[in-house]
């Protein structure tokens, strides 16, 4: 219940209020719609301006912090999972007859070993495109006269006892060294290993990141509290005075921040989600390899969603904590 | 001998001071009883806004006892100190009223901070104000009150929840005369009602108005006391304690 206030309206005549007004006041309207009496104990705008903005881009960067993190998990996890078992037989012999010969034993005994599921020869032409970059294709060049290893991409059988362990290499190197005295065996998630250390490096990064702007979040939401409550310490003592209960005054505060979270945090998600967004567009032309595998699915998508509503709880129990820590030094 | 079982509130050797500053109340004792009416006199400095700070529980003594409503104050957890407070209706000097809400909204305040509903505020707030002749400026706020108004309304304020206990700071300092009784007239149908009323005021006229009214005199922080009536009143007897007034 509210009467009507002429202050509110006086200075204008009927149907002269500016648009900014008008949206002030139906904001303010907005605000106070569902208040219980306790809402109109302080000023509906006690925490000031700036309050959302500052929500909004710590809801912002945490959002774009968690969307790389959560990408380069996927690009990790995929590019792990692609190599789990992958291994790559190398032929290296000087004499190509010898290395061919060396290659289809190698390949017979990879065949026969249990623990592979198959295994292929990598086709020459795959091998002459590799190095063309480096050596050239020249009229009259004959890549097939330079000792190129032969190559065979091995995928072992991961149901039986996980990836390319050392163990399972060992066996594998003992295997195929009888009959291709010339063959090297390398595990291919082994070359890569130092790219999914940095991987892992940027995720603990975006981690950090996201850690960073909560408490960031919570401090600026604890000074825009303190504030607010030393603005308008005066009416809180006369509540006090009135039987108001910490709770009470706590709540109005509560209710101010999530308000003020609320829309930060939706302005804050709008903002990132374009930012990921166009980050996208820049990464989509690379979309090979790895960074093809970088991508979001819903689940991630979900829980990017969820940042807005976690930031409103954040500020809301900062601001309740704060408050009552504030007002219980009060008697 | 004091009545344990119907007093309101009692101090004993009751001493509060701020800091490390000399004691602005010494050895401070008294006892209320319920539905009595009490003003509480003396010069500027000596103390009464203090001693009224202690009432209305919002400072807690140096040294002495308190009992309020059967219960010892000084002891009191801070988290039940709301209930307590919600037995007593302030008029403050300084009037404090909330600056962003309309005069309505002021005195429905208390009564929003019990819990009570909307639909049950509107109308006794109304009838309140009506009754201090602002019916016509409830949706005002306090900065476009006069002092008057804005001393109305505080007083419409304190008494909305029918308080088991009224203290009033000056109350009728910034009214005219014909106003002034009229609040008076106010206290006294309060009073009648149960309620205990403490007035500090200078205005000898007003204390003459109320003449079945005790006074509690305060000279230098030190409660005037010759006959130990205050201390020890006789049961809900003739006014014990009148003191000249003559020097107000």
């Amino acid at each position: 219940m509210s009467v009507t206030d002429p202050q509110t309206s006086s200075g204008q005549l009927p149907g002269t209020q500016t648009s900014a007004a008008k949206a002030a006041r139906w904001l303010a309207a907005w605000r106070m719609r569902g208040a219980s009496g306790d809402a109109r104990l302080l000023p509906e705008n006690q925490l000031t301006g700036p309050m959302p903005w500052v929500i909004a881009i710590m809801i912002a960067l945490t959002v774009v912090a968690a969307a790389s993190g959560l990408a380069l998990r996927n690009m990790a996890y995929t590019a792990s999972a692609d190599l789990e078992g992958g291994v790559t037989v190398q032929i290296v012999s000087a004499a190509p007859a010898e290395r061919k010969r060396q290659a289809l034993a190698a390949l017979t005994a990879l065949h026969a070993a249990p623990e592979v599921a198959s295994a292929s020869p990598v086709a020459q032409d795959e091998l002459n495109a590799l190095v063309e970059p480096w050596l050239g294709t020249r009229p009259g060049d004959d890549l097939e006269a330079l000792p190129i290893p032969a190559l065979i991409d091995v995928r072992l059988d991961t149901r039986l006892s996980g990836g390319a362990t050392p163990a399972r290499l060992a066996a594998l190197r003992a295997r195929i060294a009888r009959v291709a005295p010339a063959a090297r065996i390398d595990a291919q998630a082994g070359w890569l290993a130092p790219v999914f250390r940095a991987i892992n490096a940027l995720q603990w990064l975006a981690s950090g990141l996201i850690t960073l702007l909560a408490l960031a979040t919570m401090a600026a939401v604890l000074l825009a509290s303190r504030n607010a409550l030393s603005n308008h310490r005066e009416t809180i003592e006369v509540v006090h005075m009135l039987g108001g209960t910490d709770r009470q005054i706590a709540r109005v505060f509560q209710r101010s921040m999530a308000f003020d979270a609320a829309a930060g945090g939706l302005a804050g998600l709008v903002l990132g989600v374009i930012t990921i967004a166009a980050l996208g567009r820049q990464f989509a032309p690379l979309g090979s390899g790895m960074v093809g595998s970088a991508v979001l699915g819903w689940s991630d998508w979900i829980v990017i969603a969820l940042i807005p509503l976690l930031g409103v709880g954040l500020a809301v129990l900062t601001a309740r904590l704060t408050v009552l820590a504030a007002l219980r030094r009060m008697l | 001998m004091s009545h344990p079982e119907s007093e309101i509130v009692r101090f004993d050797n009751v001493g509060l001071r701020y800091g490390t500053d000399k004691e602005v109340l010494t050895d401070v004792s008294f006892t209320l009883f319920p539905g009595s009416f009490y003003f509480l006199t003396g010069a500027s400095g000596a103390g009464k806004t203090s001693l009224l700070r202690l009432l209305y529980l919002s400072q807690r003594p140096s040294r002495g006892l308190i009992r309020m409503f059967g219960t010892d104050a000084i002891t009191l957890p801070r988290g039940r100190l709301p209930g307590f407070r919600r037995r007593i209706g302030v008029v403050f000097q300084d009037f404090r009223l909330v600056s962003h809400l309309s005069a309505f909204d002021n005195v429905a305040l208390p009564l929003r901070v019990a819990g009570v509903s909307e639909t049950d505020i509107t109308k006794p707030v109304k009838d309140m104000l009506e009754w201090v002749g602002l019916g016509d400026r409830m949706g005002a706020r306090p900065a476009t009150l006069s002092g008057g108004e804005q001393q109305r309304v505080a007083i419409a304020r304190a008494v909305i929840a029918r308080p088991d206990m009224l203290v009033a700071d000056e109350p009728t300092g910034n009214v005219d005369p014909e106003m002034a009784l009229k609040l008076l007239r106010l206290f006294e149908s309060l009073n009648r009602l149960g309620t205990t009323v403490v007035v500090a005021t200078h205005d000898a006229h007003l204390i003459r108005n109320v003449p079945e009214s005790l006074i509690m005199r305060l000279d230098r922080g030190r409660l005037s006391d010759p006959t130990g009536a205050l201390r020890y009143p006789p049961r809900r007897s003739a006014p014990a304690a009148r003191l000249d007034m003559t020097d107000q």
